[in-house]
Formats: structure tokens, C-alpha cells, sequence
């Protein structure tokens, strides 16, 4: 008993130590914000944002409140964390596999662009993309078409946009075809469990996945228009692209940077995770009969991803909230918008900051969990 | 016997801390001018380089009109106008600094509006120059005016700035459709502008005028006529002072003031002779004109022995260096402008 008491108390006071410093800062706060004539609130939320915002998913406009600007700021910022996100683990793997090459040229030049890209700071890789590459970009009126009907200039990137007719027979077709394939998958296991037999999975859901979208075409009555992007004049010399969609040059600039810099770490953790398993795996596979595709797929990418996911988490984590540094750049993601203008038209640093930090806390603690998720799927299941 | 002593020690340091804070405020002093005069500094907070208003050169030498406000407050309450510490700030960081007490005067082409000067913890001490917004477009554009302004237009400028508000509402009462492209610093802004990645770029009609200054080309670029809003840009301190408040205040109005009256740099001491008694109560030589502030008699004299009158500080900054050589509505009210400061007496 009494020891119980011992080995409570030093958690006691811990504990206590950790509120009351909080309660102290939190008074601090409290005491200079009255002094200063600053009132603590959440209250202007609700109020007019009335500032307009240059790229947004959603519909926004100045007359929206300052929530749906934190809404339509944090979206800006979680379409550059995913675009980041698939980039750099394409790039990584690609890079990764590319540094165990048997060819000489191909391994080296993987190593060469794991050594730059990864040595230099990422600011001035974004400053480099964005000041140095996109603006040496050609002005619309001399642009020249890439693949017939994309433009590439220094206003941004203009796409044809797709027009559908009938979008929901179009995609309950898709799902239909991504549910069948899940099926097939699970009939194919237990086939094999119970007979021995092997069905060509990869080709039935490749075949799936394009026959029941065209069939949609044929008879679900679903068409498809794409709106060209065409030149405008607004001035003698100042021209846009109208119709179509415009990818701004702030935002090329952030996810290129962002993944180039992001797939080095992603590739260096690939190329850990292969060479982490031992020589013997693959010769063992090789001696029950395996072919090569079946002993990376069923023996080598099991074990490696175990090792693989992991830091490549970590990866995701920092390319999340390295992408905060779109503010350097214009690119209104969450900090520009959100931490910046925000801030300053209501003055409101305390809770602006607050609501950031939780922000970006969430974002991350949520990439995490689904990873985690992830790798407890994959993990070795002990018996 | 140490045990006691060590007690008796801590009670009489408790004691003199007590004692030392009852007195401070029973003196009503201002702490911002206390802690000023004991760092022997003024901690202002500039641009981060907008010529004409606070610029700094190639050794790191400020100067400007705004530069010259906390100039005069050093040289009111230290002795010496050059006993300044400049922080240069982007438009989002400003206020915090200030808020924060990284710095005690914000002087940096800052807009005087309302939800400003009564939600965010500052106070707006005066106006030292009248501004409105403007657009800034490229020569070759052919466009002459706002009224050829089309759907699609992009417009460069800063972040947390009144301009960025103010583009909307003209952008808006004309139902023109526009990409706003903000960045944080002025350089950034004006790179991209420069580069065609706008078609026009925004901001108060001095800043477009001083901008142009730094452009590769400044010749292909013109500033069209319109004005789209009111800028008063002024002087900022923390709420809460009030004292401090009064010397930057009446540092920036005796500048104004001894332009009215004819004092300069050059002949303030002769003043001192004068027989205008409001000329000689701005030099120090009549009425108790610094006791109210806690300051000595010959503050204001100081302030136009080293900075100068508003009129030299504008010939200095601003007409001198090309960027607007008319001063437009930042005459004085005799010489039909709009610079009207109340009576120093």
C-alpha cells in the first residue's frame, strides 16, 4: 500500500506541473490579450471573409464566411498533400527499384538523383520550380499545344475539361465493375484453396474494369464532350485561356517540387525494404517451383512492405505539412489563406494559429492512422 | 542561522518588488517610453522595402517618410534620430509584431480603417500620407483605363492587405470575373507582375509609383488614372499606452506643423527668437510643451533640428527621388492640399 503511494506520487506532481504550466500560459495569455484590448472568440467565423481566393475546388466567394474559407483552404491543401502523396510514392518506387538495377547507367543515375534532389532544401527547390522553371514559361498567345490540346504557360497549365452525359450511369458501371473484382478475388482464393486451381485474376479485373465503362458508353447511354481550352484576348497584348480547366502555376510548381523531394526518402526506403530481405527467400521460392513474377509478388513485396511502410509514413507525415510552405509561392493552401489573410483582416492570432495547428495535427495524426492500419494488415501474423 | 537569513533576504526582495511596482504606477509613466529610454533605442517596424516611404541602401542606412516618424520619435525622447531599430515586416506579419511588443511604433505604409484600429489591439496615431489604390498595366497592353478591364484578367498583389479586400468589391461592382494571385512580400509581387504572370498589378497608387522604380523596364509600365478606394497610411501603436500614443502622435503633427510655420532643419534655432508664439512653442521656447508626455521642453525642436519639417521629409523621400514629385492631397491645407494637423499648444 504504501508503496503504491510512493510510485503514485512523482506521476502526481507530473501531472500537476504539466496543468498548472498550461494554466500559466494560458492566464499569461488571457492577462496581456485584456491589457492590449484583444478579445478571445470564435465568433468571427460567421463573419464575410470578403477576399477572394484564386484557386478553390469548391464554389467560394468573398461573401462566404471566414469557416467556408478554412473549409475551401484546407481542401486547396489536402489536393496538394494527395497529389504529393501519389507522386512521390510512384517517382520512390520507380527510383527505389531503379537503384538495384543491374545496369550500370540506370543505378547511377537513380543514385545521382536521390543524392541531389534529397540534399537540397525544399524551399528553394519550390523557388527554383516556380520562379526559375515556370516563369521561363512562354506568355499564352506563343504558346505551342502539348498533345494537340493542352497548353503549358506562364499563367498555368490549360486542359481540356470532360462534359458527361448520364456521369452516374458512367460510374455506378465503374463501382460495379470494382465490387465484381472484389468478388472474383475472393472466389479465386478460396478455388485455389479447395482445388489447386489458379484463375488469371489480373486479366478478369482488367477486362472488367474496361468492358463495363464502355458498355455504359453502348447502351447506358453515357457521352462524353470535352470543352477545349481557346485563346483570348483581353488586351493588345495580354491574353488567357478560356473553358477547360487551368491548373495555376503556383500549384504545378508546389507538387512537382513536393514529390521530387519527397520520392528520394520514399525511394531510398523501398530500396531498404528489397535489400532487407535475405538472398535465401528468393532461392527457397525458386526451389518450390515459383516463377520470378509469382516470388516478388507472394515471397519478396510481403516482407519488404513490412519493412517499407513504416518510414514511408513518416515520408507522407512530412510531405503533408511541408506543403504549408505554399505560402512562399501564392498557392492558397491553408497558412496563405487561412494563417495569413485571415489573420490579418480580423487580427485574431491566438485562435487562427490554434485552429491551423489543430489542423495540420489532424491531418497527420489521420495519415498515421491509416497507415498503421495498413501495416497491421501486412504484418507478420504470429500464431 | 543561513536558513533565516536566506528567508529574511527572499521577504525583503519581495518587499522592494512590491514597493517598486506601486511606485511605477503611481508615477503614470509610460512603460513603452520607460523601456524605450532604457534600451536607448526606438524599435520600429518598417517595409520590407518601398522606396521613398522606408527603403534601407547597400550599408543598411533606412530611409523614407515612414522612417522618418520613428526618426522623429527617437530624436523627441532619446535626443538622437538616429537611435533606431528597424524591423522590417511583411503586410501579414505587421500587426503581430506589434501586438506582440516586438516592436513599440509601426510605421509602414499602413492603411487607417476601422475594424483595424478598433478590433485588433492597435491604435492609428495620424495620417503622414494620403493614398488611394490603383492598377499598374503593362504599356504594350493598349488599356488606359480600368473600363477596359475583361473577364479573366489576373491581378497581382499582397496578401493581408486592405488592397486585397478593396479588388474585390471593384473587381465585384463591375462584374468582371478576375484571378487574384496574393503574395506575402512586395518583391514577390512585383517579380511576378513583371514577369506576365499577371496582367495588372494592384496596390496603393505611392507603392505602384515606387514599385515601378525597381522594375526591369519601368518606361513599358504606366499606372492608370481611377482610384479605387481611400488609403490613409499612418503611423500604428499598441493600445493600451496612451502616453506613447501622444508622442507619436504629436512627433508626426509637429513635422506638419513646422512646415505650416515655415521651420526647417536649417533655421529652428533662430525660430527660438520669433514673435509668433505658436512658432516658438514648436521649438521649445514658450509653454511647458513636453512635461504632459514626460519629456523635456525642446523635444519637438529636436524632431526638426534632425529630421526636418514634413515638406523637407517629402522633398527628401519622395519628390527628390522621382517616385511622385506632386504631392497631390499631401499639401498642407494652406497650400490646397489636405494635411491639416491640430494646433500644437
Amino acid at each position: 500500500m504504501n508503496n503504491k503511494i510512493k510510485k503514485l506520487i512523482p506521476q502526481i506532481l507530473t501531472i500537476l506541473f504539466v496543468v498548472l504550466i498550461f494554466g500559466f500560459f494560458t492566464m499569461n495569455a488571457q492577462v496581456n490579450m485584456d491589457n492590449r484590448g484583444i478579445d478571445f472568440g470564435f465568433g468571427f467565423l460567421k463573419q464575410e471573409a470578403s477576399f477572394d481566393m484564386q484557386f478553390t475546388l469548391l464554389d467560394y466567394d468573398g461573401q462566404d464566411s471566414y469557416a467556408w474559407a478554412y473549409v475551401v483552404a484546407l481542401l486547396n491543401t489536402l489536393l496538394v498533400s494527395f497529389l504529393g502523396i501519389i507522386f512521390c510514392t510512384i517517382l520512390g518506387v520507380i527510383i527505389g527499384v531503379a537503384r538495384l538495377s543491374q545496369n550500370f547507367l540506370i543505378r547511377n543515375s537513380a543514385a545521382w538523383y536521390v543524392e541531389f534532389f534529397r540534399n537540397i532544401p525544399l524551399l528553394l527547390q519550390i523557388f527554383f520550380w516556380y520562379y526559375a522553371a515556370l516563369r521561363a514559361l512562354p506568355l499564352p498567345e506563343t504558346a505551342e499545344p502539348w498533345f494537340g490540346v493542352t497548353y503549358m504557360t506562364i499563367k498555368g497549365y490549360y486542359i481540356p475539361s470532360m462534359i458527361w452525359e448520364n456521369l452516374n450511369v458512367f460510374l455506378s458501371c465503374l463501382i460495379a465493375a470494382i465490387v465484381s473484382i472484389i468478388f472474383i478475388r475472393i472466389y479465386a482464393r478460396k478455388l485455389q484453396e479447395r482445388e489447386g486451381k489458379q484463375l488469371p485474376v489480373f486479366y478478369i479485373s482488367i477486362g472488367l474494369l474496361i468492358i463495363l465503362p464502355l458498355l455504359s458508353f453502348l447502351i447506358g447511354g453515357v457521352k462524353l464532350d470535352f470543352e477545349l481550352p481557346v485563346l483570348k484576348q483581353l488586351a493588345k497584348t495580354s491574353f488567357i485561356f478560356e473553358g477547360g480547366i487551368a491548373l495555376p502555376p503556383e500549384l504545378i510548381a508546389l507538387v512537382v517540387a513536393l514529390s521530387l523531394y519527397t520520392s528520394t526518402f520514399v525511394a531510398e526506403c523501398v530500396r531498404a525494404g528489397i535489400q532487407g530481405i535475405s538472398k535465401g527467400q528468393k532461392e527457397a521460392a525458386a526451389s518450390v517451383g515459383l516463377n520470378p513474377n509469382q516470388i516478388l509478388k507472394l515471397v519478396i513485396m510481403p516482407q519488404a512492405l513490412r519493412i517499407i511502410i513504416p518510414p514511408t509514413t513518416n515520408q507522407y507525415l512530412n510531405l503533408t505539412k511541408n506543403s504549408s510552405l505554399a505560402a512562399a509561392i501564392a498557392y492558397p493552401d491553408l497558412v496563405l489563406v487561412f494563417a495569413g489573410t485571415a489573420l490579418m483582416q480580423t487580427g485574431k492570432a491566438i485562435e487562427i494559429v490554434g485552429i491551423t495547428m489543430l489542423t495540420y495535427l489532424t491531418i497527420s495524426l489521420s495519415i498515421a492512422a491509416l497507415m498503421n492500419w495498413y501495416n497491421k494488415r501486412i504484418e507478420i501474423k504470429e500464431k | 542561522m543561513f536558513k533565516h537569513l536566506k528567508q529574511l533576504t527572499s521577504l525583503v526582495a519581495m518587499i522592494a518588488v512590491v514597493f517598486v511596482f506601486t511606485t511605477e504606477a503611481m508615477a503614470k509613466k509610460s512603460k513603452t517610453l520607460k523601456n524605450t529610454q532604457k534600451k536607448g533605442f526606438v524599435r520600429c517596424g518598417v517595409s520590407q522595402g518601398l522606396p521613398g516611404f522606408s527603403n534601407a541602401d547597400a550599408s543598411g542606412n533606412w530611409t523614407g517618410i515612414d522612417v522618418d516618424v520613428c526618426r522623429a520619435v527617437a530624436a523627441a525622447v532619446l535626443g538622437d534620430a538616429n537611435k533606431v531599430k528597424f524591423t522590417p515586416l511583411s503586410a501579414k506579419e505587421r500587426f503581430t509584431a506589434l501586438t506582440s511588443g516586438e516592436i513599440d511604433i509601426l510605421s509602414r505604409n499602413t492603411t487607417w480603417t476601422l475594424s483595424r484600429d478598433a478590433d485588433i489591439g492597435l491604435t492609428f496615431v495620424g495620417v503622414n500620407f494620403y493614398d488611394g489604390q490603383g492598377f499598374m498595366v503593362r504599356k504594350s497592353s493598349g488599356i488606359t483605363s480600368t473600363g477596359q478591364f475583361k473577364d479573366g484578367i489576373s491581378a497581382c498583389t499582397n496578401i493581408g492587405t486592405t488592397t486585397e479586400l478593396n479588388m474585390r468589391d471593384f473587381f465585384n461592382s463591375k462584374g468582371i470575373k478576375y484571378e487574384p494571385v496574393a503574395f506575402e512580400k512586395a518583391d514577390e509581387v512585383v517579380a511576378a507582375y513583371d514577369a506576365g504572370r499577371c496582367d495588372t498589378y494592384t496596390t496603393d497608387k505611392s507603392g505602384l509609383a515606387a514599385q515601378r522604380t525597381k522594375m526591369k523596364n519601368p518606361d513599358e509600365h504606366i499606372v492608370l488614372p481611377e482610384t479605387i478606394s481611400k488609403e490613409p497610411l499612418g503611423p500604428v501603436v499598441r493600445q493600451g499606452d496612451a502616453v506613447w500614443e501622444d508622442i507619436v502622435r504629436w512627433s508626426l503633427n509637429t513635422m506638419i506643423e513646422a512646415e505650416e510655420y515655415g521651420i526647417t532643419s536649417a533655421n529652428a534655432d533662430s525660430m527660438k527668437t520669433s514673435d509668433n508664439p505658436a512658432i516658438k512653442r514648436l521649438v521649445g521656447a514658450e509653454g511647458e510643451m513636453g512635461a504632459a508626455f514626460g519629456l523635456d521642453n525642446e523635444w519637438n525642436l529636436r524632431i526638426i533640428k534632425q529630421v526636418g519639417n514634413y515638406g523637407e521629409s517629402y522633398k527628401r523621400n519622395i519628390a527628390d527621388t522621382g517616385i511622385l514629385p506632386d504631392r497631390g492631397p499631401n499639401q498642407l491645407w494652406t497650400k490646397g492640399g489636405i494635411l491639416y494637423v491640430p494646433p500644437a499648444r
